[in-house]
């Protein structure tokens, strides 16, 4: 029997509590065959846990652990040495994880990127961009796998052949959302996806805000992208700064709201990031420093394309604002777009809408 | 004594004879009325009796008959209280030097005596006119619909004095109505495509759909200008044929829509129908069949705003008319049919709050957007070639100071379009690209060697489908010929590969 697995599903007892029981105890084995008479005089520890411990030495129906090992799923507790140690300094670090590839180098540092699920394109880019140039200098990029800003995140990382770790809400064996299916192997191939519920666990609402501070709690920095007035990358920010975590934001307009959240943490003294490359250097990380600044407009474009070119930023513009800026003609206009995007200087985001491609 | 009448009942758009014959002889007294009736001409009777005394006849205490020919098809409607009236008094030899045979007549009498509007008046003197009557007696307020009808002596009639006047022969002066020529030029004057400024895009679109008779979706922000936009599409079509302009009187006479026109159809319709509506609505229908939207939309612009709100079962009613250009009622008593040939305009929100893709102002979540975009019928969406994106307009636009084109302009373009479509398809049953045929598409949408790679690699980063890259072929083909350039180019392919239909791809973003 495996104690620590036992131990790790027995339901109704809080982290905090576990983390208790197994400080006095000192092992999950030595729980279990801890007298009733002994765990109740363990301080700080309600009877009702201790009921549900007992109850649950009873109970004959675990969930089978060798079945994990099959499905390649890792089962780490806070007994083990491989056990994130950076995550095992929060106040309440999750007793048991469980781990789908590979669990980031220790020694490197690591960068949370979370944000809004319906994000704007800007944001998206941004999101990109940042863990691109972060993960070409071998830090860990670390979030939640949700659309929008998450997934951004994770795809940069990938884009420059970095390491990415993805934390869920559900169990590790499922991939939500569904519609990221493509990026959850992708991520398997190079980083690890972790769960603190054991795998088959749907996913729920509430099980969510809770996985957050484990996203905060495996970085150094949190780096809120995009997230409204109450969104629930605050609470990762909220986090974060329990644990003493350095938070990071990228400003934005006063009047997008979906900048507010971050232009709010901005205004309560969280760090800005208005530049990556200084980002970058705060982080303090030696490695090679292999960006190259990729000037497009150098590059030969015909005169109708600089002038659709120009026209064109990281806010997707419609096809009738581009007729407008440009005084093109349809024809003209599309057969520019359509050249600009087959070499890959735009990209459409939205039917009839583009954005620079970076 | 005996006596016939000619009148009509219609079915569908078309006005079908039927006599109106009248017996009084000597008998039990009764007034018998036989031929297959409806309850509505059932209870003519009374109406006719009473009618006829308040006009100063009395019914003789004898046998009164009155039969309907041919005896196999259902009589309804209510024109019918004039013709029988008219056959009962001369029967009854009040008006027995009448020449009935001459005479086509139909109207509604109420119990004074006064002739009340029908419909399908149009349709029925057509008929006649067809049949060799020269003259007919209608009610006042059809007459102008009746005189639309050329070589025809039409009377407008109030009353039933007023048809005796006519059929005795004596001197009968008609009241004049005067009419108020500004206003009618008024209500005739049609919304124009110089009153839009800015829009470039969906402008251009309206024009490129038109041309191939493209159907067209819009999808915008509320407040962009769709429904202004659709409005205006009747203005660039070319002008309406004589024909078909009888043929849509026709359609509106039999609604009984025509006397608040009182002239021919000479404008293409314009219908925008609430998405509350039924499917009988929308297709036409009842247990006496009146015809539905997309016939009152006959060779005019049928205009679905907020796609996503219709009932798809509604939707779906549109598909069969959509291909054989009519829709077909089967009821108890025969079929009918009715003429739907229409430009179908559709609009819609993106999402639920109408922002998206503007994540700044948009508050629906993923499922949300994703489920009020599943709930157009795709069927429906595989029948529409061009979709647009209308963006809200700018501040600056609204007062830009340029001159816009008019609709006038447009339209000779489009006409021109129309005229190389129709020389290319002398001899096919089709006449518009829009039309072509799978099988055909390779003959005349041919690309060369270089423009299959361009579309094949279009292909598959679009992630299209068969169905969807032919729609943008046969655009590509309408561009071309707006051009007046044989041959399908790289522009025209770029043009219409922006302008293909919804890509859900968009609406799911990782």
């Amino acid at each position: 029997m495996n104690y620590s697995y036992w131990f790790a599903n027995i339901a109704g007892i809080g982290n905090r509590t576990k983390n208790k029981l197994i400080l006095a105890a000192g092992s999950a084995e030595e729980l279990y065959f801890l007298p009733e008479s002994q765990l109740k005089r363990i301080p700080d520890v309600e009877e009702e846990a201790v009921d549900r411990l007992m109850q649950a030495r009873k109970s004959e129906t675990q969930p089978v652990y060798e079945t994990l090992c099959e499905e390649g799923i890792a089962f780490l507790t806070l007994e083990d040495e491989a056990y994130p140690e950076k995550l095992r300094q929060i106040p309440d670090a999750p007793y048991a994880l469980y781990v789908k590839g590979r669990l980031p180098d220790e020694n490197h540092k690591s960068v949370a990127i979370v944000g809004a699920r319906m994000c704007s394109e800007y944001g998206r880019a941004v999101a990109r961009q940042l863990a691109r140039r972060l993960a070409s200098h071998g830090i860990c990029v670390v979030s939640g796998m949700a659309r929008g800003i998450d997934a951004a995140g994770h795809t940069g990382a990938l884009e420059a052949d970095g390491i990415t770790c993805a934390v869920l809400g559900c169990g590790v064996d499922i991939c939500y959302p569904k519609s990221n299916a493509q990026l959850y192997q992708n991520i398997l191939q190079k980083g690890c996806i972790l769960s603190e519920y054991p795998p088959g666990t749907p996913p729920q609402p509430m099980l969510f805000p809770q996985r957050n501070r484990i996203i905060s709690g495996l970085s150094d920095v949190v780096v809120v992208v995009e997230a409204r007035a109450r969104s629930g990358s605050l609470i990762t920010a909220d986090q974060a700064l329990e644990q003493g975590r350095d938070v990071y934001a990228v400003p934005g307009r006063m009047y997008d709201s979906l900048s507010s959240g971050c232009n709010g943490l901005i205004r309560q003294g969280a760090g800005i990031i208005s530049n990556i490359e200084d980002f970058v250097k705060e982080l303090e990380v030696s490695g090679i420093n292999e960006y190259r600044q990729e000037n497009f407009e150098n590059l030969l474009l015909e005169k109708g394309e600089s002038l659709v070119y120009s026209c064109v930023d990281l806010r997707p513009r419609n096809i009738e604002e581009l007729l407008q800026k440009t005084k093109l003609p349809m024809p003209v206009l599309a057969q520019i777009l359509a050249q600009l995007q087959h070499k890959g200087f735009i990209a459409e985001t939205f039917k009839n809408y583009y954005i620079r491609q970076s | 004594m005996y006596s016939i009448v000619s009148t009509a009942i219609i079915q569908g758009i078309h006005a079908i004879p039927i006599c109106v014959e009248a017996d009084v002889s000597n008998g039990m007294p009764t007034f018998e009325m036989v031929g297959f009736l409806a309850s509505e001409v059932k209870e003519a009777r009374e109406r006719v009796r009473t009618a006829l005394r308040n006009s100063g006849f009395l019914l003789p205490p004898k046998r009164i008959t009155v039969n309907f020919t041919p005896a196999d098809i259902r009589k309804s409607g209510s024109g019918f209280d004039l013709p029988i009236a008219v056959a009962v008094l001369c029967a009854m030899g009040s008006l027995a030097e009448a020449p009935l045979d001459k005479f086509f007549i139909t109207g509604e009498v109420g119990l004074n005596g006064k002739v009340q509007p029908v419909r399908g008046v149009l349709p029925m003197i057509a008929d006649a006119k067809e049949r060799g009557i020269r003259h007919c007696i209608v009610p006042k307020k059809n007459k102008k619909e009746a005189e639309l009808v050329t070589d025809m002596q039409v009377y407008g009639v109030e009353s039933i004095r007023d048809v005796i006047c006519i059929l005795s022969g004596e001197l009968w002066q008609e009241r004049e109505e005067t009419y108020n020529i500004e206003e009618i030029a008024e209500a005739v004057r049609m919304p124009d495509f110089s009153d839009i400024h800015g829009q470039q895009l969906v402008k251009r679109a309206c024009e490129v759909a038109v041309s191939g008779r493209h159907n067209l979706l819009m999808v915008g922000s509320p407040g962009a200008g769709k429904t202004m936009m659709a409005m205006r599409i009747p203005s660039i079509l070319p002008p309406l044929l004589d024909e078909e302009q009888m043929e849509l009187s026709k359609i509106y006479s039999v609604s009984g829509l025509f006397s608040e026109r009182e002239q021919l159809m000479k404008v293409r319709p314009f219908r925008a129908p609430h998405h509350t509506i039924t499917a009988q609505g929308l297709s036409g229908g009842g247990v006496v069949p009146k015809p539905g939207e997309i016939s009152l939309a006959h060779k005019g612009v049928l205009f679905l705003d907020e796609l996503p709100e219709f009932q798809n079962q509604t939707l779906e009613i549109l598909r069969q008319p959509m291909e054989e250009k009519c829709v077909r009622l089967v009821r108890t008593h025969g079929s009918y049919e009715y003429p739907a040939e229409f430009m179908l305009v559709a609009a819609m929100n993106p999402c639920k709050c109408g922002y998206y893709p503007n994540m700044q102002k948009c508050r629906c979540s993923q499922a949300s957007i994703e489920r009020y975009i599943n709930r157009v019928s795709r069927p429906l969406l595989d029948r529409i070639d061009i979709c647009v994106e209308a963006p809200q307009i700018a501040f600056r636009d609204l007062n830009a100071l340029g001159v816009e084109e008019t609709s006038a302009q447009i339209r000779e373009r489009v006409i021109a379009a129309q005229q190389i479509q129709e020389k290319r398809y002398q001899g096919e049953k089709f006449s518009y690209n829009s039309q072509i045929p799978a099988e055909r598409i390779r003959e005349y949408c041919g690309l060369d060697k270089k423009q299959e790679q361009y579309m094949g690699d279009i292909y598959e980063k679009l992630e299209l489908t068969a169905r969807s890259y032919h729609k943008i072929l046969k655009v590509a083909r309408t561009l071309a010929d707006m051009e007046q350039s044989a041959k399908i180019t790289m522009r025209h392919l770029n043009e219409a590969v922006c302008y293909r239909s919804l890509d859900k791809k968009f609406w799911e973003r990782p």
